[in-house]
């Protein structure tokens, strides 16, 4: 008689469908899995340490680097950290912008979690769909920031600099000509407020164009409806977030239970899920795309009709500008005192949340009254998500592995720090 | 918002008389510390009484407290010898080592039903770091666990897998202590003649252009 074993098997680091460098060792009943073992810290880049290492304002394009595609969101979590242990309140149109901006993020970061879910469960075409919207929202971040991604646009005390007047321009090249560059620009012409708003008002239709792909088709909804179903109570005790803990019908929201910025001011509803599966996180995560839509456009409106500054005008923590910096002598010390030794935070210690698009991402910030944080703690909501995976494959098959690495929006940057 | 802060520390030092030793409120945000021996029974509490009911574990952060307060540099000096680039930053002054509570764990919780959060801190003074596990109280701390254990090697007793999490396979210290360099201790290479990956002590200094200065 032979004998019957369970086997193991290796699931990336290199999988295509493991979103980055996650290894999962299986353990399988024939197809069915007994349970699941992530091995994470491929990606482990001591974010913590480095940051313990340099003075605050330098950390916060590490913060850009740890969920790589929602940066702002994670600068905002850090940025505030430092405010709230400072005492220091940015303008108001800075806290505008710094809204209309994390919802932009969060719209990028639905963006690429339906491609890239889309593409692992077998819909090619949505991939496509989602990465031409994207196409345009990293254009804002450009023409704000001067990179497409990881931008360092939140500073403490504000925003680096206030919206362009003008988008930059697409160039004819070898495989652009004029007419075509010409048809390109058409939307290009105003401010970046024009062309948010241009976008805005495109994106519903977009988003219905996903929605009639994947909401009623028949092999998406066999792949996600009942897979890998979490109760509320079990998802508060996995310690669940963002939309993981909506989906299981929890109405648990930052921007609405906890304001920040100007959240409070803002016109939109928290999406909820009723089975706690995957098909219902895929409703919810598609619904706060068209209410982040609503919010962006309420900040359009008002940052159309209240110009003012950006950053708070001390220069003990904010740059001086260039030109005063070539004539003025204080000017220069202050320049020449922030980019050597910084700033020193009060002793104190802090903990500032914010609705992430993957869930509450937050930094734990202890300072000595240094110039360098003693301790920085990451919060990132992946990383509590992953490890309930266990609990939420065991009795699928395989192939539901995906989809639930793609339902919990998994992204390496911030789950390995 | 800071009424009800208030209201909560209030309570909790009510509560816990006597466990506690120090409840603060500081930024709006409520911290209360206390010995490592009465952390179940007091997360136990806190989570199943009505009036606390902080039903989700946010976070659980190690932290070694090793160099807190000390400045790299101190200012009297700079005329006479000057930030020497860096070279002396880090040393590790062996002398805390003795002071009897280095490391702490630090819980961030969270009460949906009352939209509070709470800090909840445990200085620990055994050698090696020893703490009770609080993974059957909220299932989300065995990841927070394995890192801290990982990163400071805090050990949780109680905890089903305590294994490294983060760092490599076969990795030897604890790499967020403070007396651990920046640069680590090994680096990794291909070895074309032995044609596999080599380990071997680390060839690179760190350089630090900023000193840290308290004012």
């Amino acid at each position: 008689m032979p004998e019957i074993r369970n086997m193991t098997m290796n699931f990336g680091p290199q999988h295509p469908a493991a979103h980055g460098v996650l290894r999962l060792v299986l353990e399988m009943d024939g197809e069915v899995i007994e349970r699941a073992d992530p091995h994470i810290g491929l990606l482990h880049r001591a974010t913590e340490k480095l940051a313990e290492s340099k003075p605050y304002n330098q950390s916060i394009g590490y913060m850009d680097r740890l969920d790589y595609v929602s940066m702002m969101c994670n600068e905002h979590a850090y940025v505030r950290a430092i405010e709230i242990l400072l005492g220091v309140t940015p303008p108001i149109r800075a806290q505008y912008i710094r809204v209309m901006f994390s919802e932009i993020t969060r719209i990028l970061n639905h963006l690429l979690w339906l491609g890239s879910h889309g593409l692992d469960i077998g819909a090619m075409t949505v991939f496509l769909y989602c990465f031409r919207e994207r196409e345009d929202l990293m254009d804002c971040y450009e023409a704000v920031s001067g990179t497409r991604m990881h931008a360092t646009y939140f500073r403490p005390g504000g925003v680096y600099r206030d919206l362009p007047d003008s988008m930059p321009q697409y160039q004819p090249s070898k495989w652009h000509n004029a007419e075509e560059v010409k048809r390109l620009n058409e939307n290009r012409q105003g401010s970046l407020l024009d062309f948010i708003e241009n976008f805005t008002d495109r994106f519903p239709v977009c988003v219905d164009e996903y929605e009639t792909l994947l909401t009623d088709n028949r092999i998406w909804k066999q792949r996600t409806v009942n897979i890998a179903v979490v109760s509320p109570e079990r998802a508060l005790q996995l310690g669940f977030t963002g939309p993981m803990l909506r989906g299981s019908g929890i109405a648990w929201d930052l921007r609405k239970k906890q304001p920040y910025e100007v959240y409070d001011k803002m016109d939109f509803d928290i999406p909820i899920g009723t089975n706690g599966d995957c098909y219902d996180r895929y409703l919810v995560r598609v619904e706060e795309m068209r209410q982040s839509n609503r919010i962006i456009k309420q900040c359009i409106d008002w940052l159309r009709k209240n110009p003012g500054p950006v950053i708070v005008d001390d220069h003990k923590l904010v740059p001086p500008r260039r030109e005063e910096m070539k004539d003025d002598m204080e000017s220069l010390i202050h320049h020449f005192k922030l980019f050597t030794e910084g700033y020193c935070v009060p002793e104190g210690e802090v903990y500032s949340a914010v609705e992430h698009p993957k869930g509450e991402f937050g930094i734990y910030l202890i300072s000595d009254g240094a110039n360098k944080p003693y301790r920085v703690k990451i919060r990132a909501a992946g990383f509590a998500h992953l490890s309930a995976i266990n609990e939420m494959v065991k009795g699928h098959m395989l192939a539901d592995v995906v989809a639930v690495i793609g339902t919990q929006d998994i992204v390496f940057g911030e789950i390995d720090r | 918002m800071t009424d009800s802060v208030q209201i909560l520390a209030t309570r909790l030092s009510q509560r816990f008389e006597g466990v506690l030793t120090d409840c603060h409120v500081a930024f709006g945000q409520v911290t209360i510390e206390l010995p490592p021996e009465h952390l179940l029974d007091v997360c136990q509490a806190l989570r199943d009484e009505e009036e606390f009911s902080f039903e989700q574990l946010s976070d659980v952060c190690g932290v070694d407290y090793a160099d807190y307060g000390r400045a790299d540099w101190e200012t009297e000096d700079t005329t006479s010898t000057g930030f020497s680039r860096g070279v002396s930053q880090g040393v590790f002054h062996s002398d805390v080592t003795a002071s009897k509570s280095r490391f702490a764990a630090v819980y961030h919780l969270l009460s949906l039903k009352h939209n509070r959060r709470l800090r909840l801190r445990c200085r620990i003074e055994k050698d090696p770091p020893q703490i009770d596990s609080v993974i059957n109280i909220w299932a989300s701390a065995n990841w927070f666990e394995r890192e801290a254990f990982d990163l400071f090697g805090i050990l949780f007793t109680g905890h089903p897998d305590l294994r490294r999490i983060l760092t490599d396979y076969g990795f030897i210290g604890h790499p967020f202590r403070k007396d651990f360099p920046l640069e680590g201790n090994v680096e990794v290479r291909y070895d074309p003649d032995k044609q596999r990956v080599v380990y071997q002590p680390v060839t690179i200094k760190n350089r630090v252009l900023v000193p840290k200065v308290i004012r």
